[in-house]
């Protein structure tokens, strides 16, 4: 009996059949994929993507310049000079980051005393040439101004995890 | 003058109309038909598949042959210039040659000649020329491994192939593809010949090396196969003359065993739809299948591919013609 | 008839100068191609005799088929051609006597419908209208019925020699493994697989 029945299976082509319902049975599923440009998946508030340098409120730049982030950063893609302002107040006159050295592990963020250098939930800054991937602290301040909102809304959430 | 224009020039001139309203859908339906398999992989992988260029993407096949196009041209280092160009050209040309026997609807045929048959059969076992020669004039390893494999490929599976059409020959009576046909007024042929339909739809496959049977261009080992040389304008002729080749065997399909422009039901809501509407739809219903066993099957192993034709394929075909023979003849049902 | 007259006068042409190149290309590869295209003149002028079941036969057969596996070999092999015809000029009379033999023959033959008009009636089975009967019938009719002793001796000629090639390339080696598909697909998992409970510290 065993052999009529494998006999009659591959004779029908029972594998084969079987096989082709299965795809035919998931074309009718709903698709995984994004319509990427067009439609985009959720990011955690935990993202780590591109650098921003942030403001308070008043608009005064956050970075004391302690160079905590420079000393804890891993690639060593992180550059600051500082000197004293007019007001006494210690600030930066360069902050560059080398995005195509930083590994995005993250550390700068969490070395940081008042949350100035954060990782933005912004993934796409591709360019076309190297040289717009050294950032400059103009650049940083600029991507902080544009991604406050989402960034400060982040920080909340995670809070009282920290 | 009058003479020379409504005896030579006329005709001539309704000719080159007749051929391009064949060609001019053909090559729509091949743009057409690379979406469309991109759609079907993409939705049977639970993918979306091109949807950027065009409303749904339905302009993708344009940017695509654009984008070929617009490629530099590269004649590989020792190649043989000529043959290495002829090649796509053949492939081309061979795919459309063909349509000029093909029944669209009755008496809708450029040439109804007598041995239709024959002519699609020889034009279909020619396709392997233009891809030898591209494997052998691209000096290189990989192209001529794959044009080796097709050569042998497709040489077998034109075997049982010919097998086939002979059992169905056996209840027709006649070559002409009008006349194949007709013959299928009572029933289509894929009824009671349902085995020599799947193999015929498989050798189908192997012939247009399609997967399962997609050795020639082997992506996995032999990178492109017989076209790994071909950039820009001759990779897109290859590639218009296979897609072309798939709808050609399509209807083939149809006209052997799906009753080519026939209804599905010989009554009035469906005989109201055109015989040329019937005629594409079963084509469409056969290049699905053609996407869909690709979308499911993985590729044959090279000694399972010849095993499969000559030690399955052949003595199966072989025995139905037999049988068939036996049948037509016992029950007297021979045709005149 | 004055474009079948062109046709005709196109396809001989192309006919003669391909079979010339066949055999003095350099290239062995080429010499096959040119072939491949004297077989194609050759369908075409059966076309044009309305003989299309031989045309489309021809291609199939012997473009289809025969060719690609000439195609298959030379493309493969590795002669050099320079060699092997260093000592085509010793062969040489001997070649040119059988051509002389076979164009005697053919003038033989075509002669005689000049000298005697009346030969062809004399053939065994005349030559049906092609109006009347279409090509492939009348060529089914006369080897099925006249020549059908002749016909099933070519099959059984046929048939001997692809056994004898199959005898004599078909070697059984010892110790080749072979994959059996039948026996692959008939495995069962519970042939195969036992599972068993292993207490720690004793093992199986």
């Amino acid at each position: 009996m065993a052999f009529l029945d494998r006999a009659a299976r591959s004779l029908f082509l029972t594998e084969l059949v079987g096989g082709l319902a299965l795809t035919l049975r998931y074309m009718f599923k709903p698709k995984v994929t994004l319509n990427y440009p067009y439609e985009k998946g959720p990011i955690s508030s935990r993202f780590r993507g591109e650098h921003v340098l942030r403001r308070y409120a008043n608009g005064e730049e956050r970075c004391i310049a302690c160079k905590l982030c420079e000393a804890v950063c891993p690639a060593l893609a992180i550059t600051i000079e500082a000197e004293p302002r007019d007001d006494g107040s210690r600030r930066t006159t360069r902050y560059d980051i080398d995005m195509t050295k930083c590994i995005y592990c993250g550390l700068c963020q969490e070395a940081c005393p008042v949350d100035a250098v954060v990782m933005g939930p912004n993934f796409e800054f591709s360019t076309e040439n190297r040289e717009e991937l050294f950032y400059n602290k103009q650049k940083l301040l600029a991507n902080g101004d544009r991604w406050e909102a989402e960034i400060a809304q982040n920080l909340a959430a995670e809070a009282p995890y920290r | 003058m009058a003479e020379f224009f409504s005896g030579f020039l006329l005709p001539l001139i309704i000719i080159v109309l007749k051929i391009l309203a064949i060609t001019v859908p053909l090559l729509v339906a091949v743009a057409f038909m690379t979406y469309a398999e991109r759609k079907i992989m993409g939705a049977m992988q639970l993918r979306q598949g091109p949807a950027i260029v065009g409303p749904f993407g339905l302009l993708q096949p344009f940017a695509d042959g654009l984008k070929l196009f617009a490629k530099e041209q590269i004649l590989p280092e020792g190649a043989n210039r000529v043959v290495f160009y002829i090649a796509p050209m053949i492939t081309f040309f061979l795919a459309l040659v063909a349509w000029a026997v093909i029944p669209f609807d009755y008496g809708v045929v450029l040439s109804n000649i007598n041995v239709g048959v024959l002519y699609l059969f020889a034009i279909s076992s020619l396709g392997v020329y233009g891809i030898v020669m591209a494997g052998w004039a691209s000096n290189s390893r990989y192209a001529f491994l794959g044009a080796l494999r097709s050569a042998a490929q497709m040489v077998s599976y034109e075997v049982s192939m010919g097998l086939i059409i002979i059992s169905v020959l056996l209840c027709v009576g006649s070559l002409n593809l009008t006349e194949i046909v007709r013959a299928q007024e009572t029933i289509w042929f894929a009824i009671p010949l349902f085995p020599m339909f799947i193999m015929f739809f498989i050798s189908a496959l192997a012939e247009t090396n399609r997967s399962p049977f997609d050795l020639p261009e082997g992506e996995s080992e032999l990178v492109a196969g017989f076209m790994v040389e071909y950039s820009s304008a001759p990779f897109a002729l290859f590639f218009l003359g296979e897609y072309a080749n798939m709808i050609l065997m399509s209807a083939m399909t149809t006209i052997l065993f799906l009753g080519g422009w026939l209804s599905p039901l010989p009554f009035a809501p469906f005989t109201w739809i055109p015989g040329v509407v019937w005629f594409a739809l079963k084509i469409a219903l056969c290049l699905f299948t053609f996407v869909w066993v690709r979308a499911t099957m993985p590729r044959y192993r090279y000694d399972q591919l010849m095993r499969l034709g000559w030690k399955v394929f052949l003595p199966f075909s072989l025995f139905w013609v037999v049988l068939t023979a036996g049948v037509l003849v016992t029950f007297g049902w021979l045709p005149k | 008839m004055i474009i079948q007259g062109i046709a005709f006068y196109v396809f001989a042409a192309l006919l003669v100068a391909s079979g010339v190149m066949v055999i003095s290309a350099r290239n062995p590869v080429h010499s096959v191609l040119y072939l491949i295209l004297a077989f194609f003149q050759a369908a075409g002028l059966c076309l044009l005799m309305g003989a299309e079941f031989v045309a489309m036969i021809l291609v199939i057969v012997y473009v289809g088929a025969v060719a690609v596996l000439f195609l298959f070999v030379v493309m493969m092999l590795d002669i050099n051609f320079r060699e092997l015809r260093q000592g085509a000029m010793e062969v040489l009379p001997l070649g040119a006597l059988i051509g002389l033999i076979l164009l005697a023959e053919l003038a033989a033959v075509l002669g005689g419908w000049i000298v005697a008009p009346g030969v062809d009636k004399l053939a065994a089975a005349p030559t049906p209208a092609i109006d009347a009967v279409s090509n492939t019938e009348a060529l089914g009719r006369l080897m099925y019925t006249q020549y059908v002793y002749l016909f099933q001796a070519c099959g059984i000629v046929l048939l001997i020699a692809m056994i004898g090639a199959i005898v004599l390339t078909l070697r059984h080696r010892a110790g080749v493994r072979k994959q059996n598909v039948g026996a692959q697909i008939a495995r069962h998992r519970d042939d195969v697989v036992v599972i068993r409970k292993v207490t720690t510290g004793e093992g199986v």
